[in-house]
């Protein structure tokens, strides 16, 4: 009795209908894992290791009350901002770009910490600045938004410092941001497109958009990450050709499989009917999350939790269009399905924050 | 929005909800789209992708046969192969070619012909081929290249079936040689659709038995499809069928016989042939001199072909099939033959031979070979002593239409269709056909010279063996063939070549009878040949031939020892025997060899010594097989190819 109670206490908390999709996407991101890797034990203990911390974080999160959360945005985003400077200043450049700090005993990566911090940031001062809300206020919200995105830009992280953009968009979106500002910025971002084309773009960056366009320019350099992985998914047809079975997965065609590319892996193996269920999974867990993000008491959790929830479906739309040649190649990972820890710790903090924010509505006051 | 606001929770709430449902519907049509790239990628554009996975995954490797063993009748081996590690390059795979070879030379001994014949193969090339660089490697040059195999990347020692022909030149002209595939035969192997049986075979079959049994001999390819990975390494084997081999052929030629041949001739040019009557089987085919065919096999250097191809004596024309000469007094039998079948004679009619002869309302006179002439002539006697008056008038009686007609029996003209590529016809002519070719008429003197096998007509040594089997068999005559027997590797199945009968001539045995008694005549005492026939246990029967290869001119003696060696006579002899029972057939033509009874006879004698006796001659010492070859010497000039009639007036013995 006393277990149980503990049990109660412990996921008081969660969500039962979020958690167990979430779990099924864990399961099935697992099986692809170890298709993906080859059948390495090694690799799937470390991806089940990856999971637990990161679901152990889910927990621990989710029993933060949102008015601590409230306290820690704006300091989040300060030290974020700070280290951020810190990283154009003295950061590590590796593979040609400056994105690491080294601290002596490890090296972070601060863009990481802004994926959460922003939109926390965003929605906590329109929160504060719900009574009197303006224009100016928006304004100011979004110079927040472009300070550390424009670092991360600059490192340069052109993918981080988009979907930064986006997770903070989504906030502003959500508060209630004028159609007029919306229609008005994608206007300026079509007319400024050939400027950011020719003068703020990097070659490499020009060329994966190229490469996108025809990936058979340069089939063994840049086109042949999409090739193949177009190949490997068409090559699925309708039902796939079986789990561990892909040719494409484990003749070593591949690249990156087990990370970026990994729904090239499942598509592969499990196709057409594979994908419908993978993108019906998202859907439901997007689905729950908005369900969940409307529920919640205060505007800073509807904005956040809100934020979260469609930052996590960009995710998974950017990898897929990545992979089945629709959008440019940029590093992002398929959302719990990818090998690898700290976008599963990211992922899952952030629905934790999600469930947080929703529960604790009885304790809040508005 | 201007001012304070006043919240009201209601419709703060009622926007976010629209505004969630908003950015809910846009994730949804997003997610649609991806939908539909999967239904165009997975089922719309399904097997082309699908082709595409295959084609990474799936690589076809021949797998090419070993090519048939040529044997001869004893078993002995004409043509084998044998394994050994070459080294290849792919180009495309290897950098910097010319660094790379630099760097290969203080690793394997690469000499200046081999770095030759590496840029001769590359430029001929196809991309992604792999083209050797050295040939025959030996077991401590392949060690040290696997030690540094690491710094040499696209370069690799590969295990090759070599061809080898133990015994050199003695069989250039029979077996031939298999050369690597050019531009022509990849043509010719695209017209008839067997291209895809030579992926991963380098050579084919160029010259003789190589070259007419290629389809035989090559076998069929095999094709191993083997799953690889992205980096091409072999992952498994899918299926494989296995290459067969080409099949064994086993010829009528006898090693040993062929080398007796080889050796009588000498240091002499000129062309043997021997047949078994009894099935027109090829016992041995010479034409010297030769070349060592095993040079062609790694690709020959420019240098030695030119040499080859230029030289004064012609060692690459097969002059049994491909020299054409005036036959010369080994006419005369098959002259005398057509006197008696179409009744211009009787055994019993004799002329007077004053030593010459003349055409009514001409003084120019048509000289026998001896001077004052042989006295009263019949036709056996024109036979022994080769009597050219006698033929002279006959053949003036007979007319040039008739005497090509029945000529043409014997096989004179005309392919003898023995399994050789490349055989000349040689020349019976006709009025007709000079007027096509010279378009000038005929005119009766030439018709008394092609009499005693001079003029116009010409033969190839093939020819006058397959005419010489028509006498010894009583006309029937065999297609001559060199294959004997074949094995079907994949069954063991050895078959036999059936003899073909190409033509039985109606002759009539009596005057058959005749013409072989004075054949017989011509190896004893009296005979012109008598000397080379001198005590035989067998009966001998024969006839001598020289060929003039320049005209004298009225009223001059030809003088062996005044003229030069290339204007010679050529000696020839055709002979079968046992005559009661011919077993073989000889036909010899020794290039400006002179007389016929001294020079070609005693050839034929030996020959047919070794092969009813078993008895070697002394100048016989065996071949070494792969021993190396000795060039020879010769200031001569090569046979006339071209059917173009010599100037020819007077005498033939």
């Amino acid at each position: 009795m006393i277990l149980r109670a503990l049990f109660t206490r412990l996921f008081a908390h969660l969500d039962g209908p979020l958690v167990g999709l979430l779990a099924l996407l864990l399961l099935l991101g697992s099986s692809v894992v170890f298709s993906a890797s080859g059948e390495n034990p090694a690799k799937v203990a470390s991806h089940f290791l990856n999971m637990s911390v990161a679901l152990g974080a889910m927990l621990l999160v989710s029993h933060i009350p949102p008015q601590r959360l409230m306290q820690f945005a704006l300091l989040a985003y300060v030290v974020g901002v700070v280290l951020l400077l810190g990283v154009a200043l003295f950061g590590i450049v590796v593979n040609g770009s400056r994105r690491w700090l080294e601290l002596g005993v490890t090296r972070i990566q601060p863009s990481e910490l802004m994926r959460l911090a922003v939109p926390m940031m965003l929605a906590w001062y329109l929160h504060y600045k719900q009574e009197t809300l303006r224009a100016r206020d928006f304004a100011i919200a979004g110079l927040l938004l472009l300070l550390p995105v424009s670092f991360i830009a600059k490192q340069p992280d052109l993918g981080t410092s988009l979907l930064i953009t986006a997770s903070g968009f989504y906030v502003l979106f959500l508060g209630g941001l004028s159609w007029k500002v919306i229609i008005g910025a994608a206007v300026t971002a079509g007319a400024a497109l050939p400027v950011v084309w020719n003068y703020l773009l990097h070659d490499y960056q020009r060329q994966r958009v190229l490469t996108l366009i025809d990936p058979a320019s340069d089939p063994l350099g840049a086109g042949y990450h999409i090739i193949q992985s177009t190949i490997a998914v068409g090559s699925g047809g309708v039902a796939g050709k079986g789990w561990m079975s892909g040719t494409q997965t484990h003749l070593d065609f591949l690249p990156e499989r087990s990370t970026d590319f990994i729904f090239a892996v499942y598509s592969e193996e499990f196709g057409l009917i594979g994908n419908l269920f993978l993108l019906l999974l998202y859907a439901a867990i997007i689905w729950r999350g908005l369900v969940l993000a409307s529920g919640a008491p205060s505007l800073f959790g509807r904005l956040f939790a809100g934020a979260i929830v469609l930052t996590f479906a960009t995710y998974a739309f950017v990898n897929m269009g990545m992979v089945s040649g629709i959008l440019p190649v940029v590093g992002v990972p398929l959302p719990l399905v990818s090998y690898g820890g700290t976008s599963m710790v990211t992922v899952l903090v952030g629905f934790g924050i999600v469930m947080s924010l929703v529960t604790h509505k009885k304790l809040v006051k508005t | 929005m201007s001012g304070l606001r006043l919240i009201n929770p209601e419709v703060e709430f009622l926007r976010y909800r629209r505004r969630v449902e908003i950015a809910g519907g846009v994730a949804a049509l997003l997610f649609l789209v991806l939908l539909f790239r999967s239904v165009w990628l997975q089922v719309i554009q399904y097997d082309h992708y699908h082709a595409l996975a295959e084609n990474n995954r799936i690589s076809l490797v021949p797998a090419p046969p070993s090519r048939g063993v040529i044997y001869d009748r004893q078993g002995e081996v004409l043509a084998q192969n044998f394994s050994a590690y070459t080294l290849e390059i792919t180009p495309s795979k290897a950098g910097r070619l010319e660094e790379t070879l630099n760097q290969l030379s203080q690793v394997v001994s690469i000499d200046t012909g081999d770095r030759k014949r590496f840029k001769r193969l590359l430029a001929e090339s196809k991309n992604f081929e792999s083209i050797p660089i050295r040939n025959k490697l030996t077991e401590e040059e392949v060690a040290r290249f696997t030690v540094n195999r690491y710094r040499f990347p696209g370069v690799e020692v590969k295990a090759r079936l070599f061809r080898q022909y133990p015994f050199g030149d003695i069989f250039s002209h029979v077996v031939g040689y298999i050369g690597r595939i050019g531009q022509n035969d990849l043509d010719r192997l695209e017209a008839s659709e067997r291209l895809a049986n030579y992926r991963g075979t380098d050579h084919i079959g160029k010259l003789g038995i190589e070259a007419s049994y290629e389809a035989w001999l090559h076998g069929r390819t095999g094709i191993e499809k083997i799953e690889t990975d992205s980096s091409g390494r072999a992952v498994r084997l899918l299926s494989r069928s296995a290459p067969v081999s080409g099949h064994n052929l086993y010829l009528h030629i006898d090693a040993k016989l062929q080398q007796v041949a080889e050796k009588v001739f000498g240091d002499y040019r000129g062309a043997l042939v021997a047949l078994d009557p009894r099935n027109g089987g090829v016992l041995a085919l010479v034409s010297k001199p030769g070349f060592d065919p095993n040079l062609f096999v790694d690709g020959i250097d420019s240098a030695t072909w030119r040499e080859l191809n230029d030289a004064d004596e012609r060692p690459l024309i097969n002059r049994a099939l491909r020299g054409v000469y005036p036959p010369g007094s080994t006419i005369k039998p098959f002259m005398g033959l057509a006197g008696l079948e179409l009744g211009l004679r009787k055994p019993d009619d004799s002329i007077s031979d004053p030593g010459y002869f003349t055409l009514s309302g001409s003084s120019h006179r048509y000289r026998d070979w001896k001077k004052d002439g042989h006295g009263m002539v019949d036709l056996k006697k024109s036979i022994v002593i080769s009597c050219d008056t006698y033929y002279y008038g006959l053949a003036h009686q007979m007319g040039i239409e008739r005497m090509s007609g029945f000529l043409a029996q014997f096989g004179f003209g005309q392919k003898s269709g023995v399994d050789l590529d490349g055989e000349l016809s040689g020349l019976l002519p006709t009025p007709e056909w000079k007027r096509r070719r010279f378009k000038q008429p005929w005119w009766p003197g030439e018709t008394v010279i092609a009499g005693i096998g001079q003029g116009y007509v010409l033969s190839t040594p093939m020819q006058l063996a397959v005419a010489t089997m028509a006498i010894a068999n009583n006309g029937v005559v065999y297609k001559p063939q060199l294959i004997r027997a074949w094995r079907d590797p994949s069954s063991g199945l050895l078959s036999h070549a059936a003899p073909q009968i190409l033509r039985r001539i109606p002759l009539k045995p009596e005057f058959l009878r005749l013409v072989k008694e004075a054949m017989v005549d011509v190896t004893l005492p009296g005979g012109t040949a008598s000397a080379a026939g001198a005590n035989t246990p067998y009966q001998f029967a024969g006839k001598t031939g020289t060929a003039q290869v320049v005209g004298i001119r009225q009223g001059e003696k030809y003088d062996e020892r005044r003229v030069a060696a290339r204007h010679r006579d050529h000696a020839l002899f055709i002979a079968f025997a046992p005559a009661d029972n011919p077993k073989i057939v000889v036909a010899v033509m020794v290039e400006n060899g002179g007389h016929g009874g001294s020079t070609a006879a005693p050839v034929a004698r030996k020959v047919i010594d070794y092969w009813l006796l078993g008895k070697l001659p002394a100048v016989y010492a065996p071949v070494e097989p792969g021993a190396a070859v000795q060039e020879e010497e010769l200031e001569d000039a090569g046979p006339a190819e071209e059917p173009v009639p010599p100037v020819v007036q007077g005498a033939a013995q």
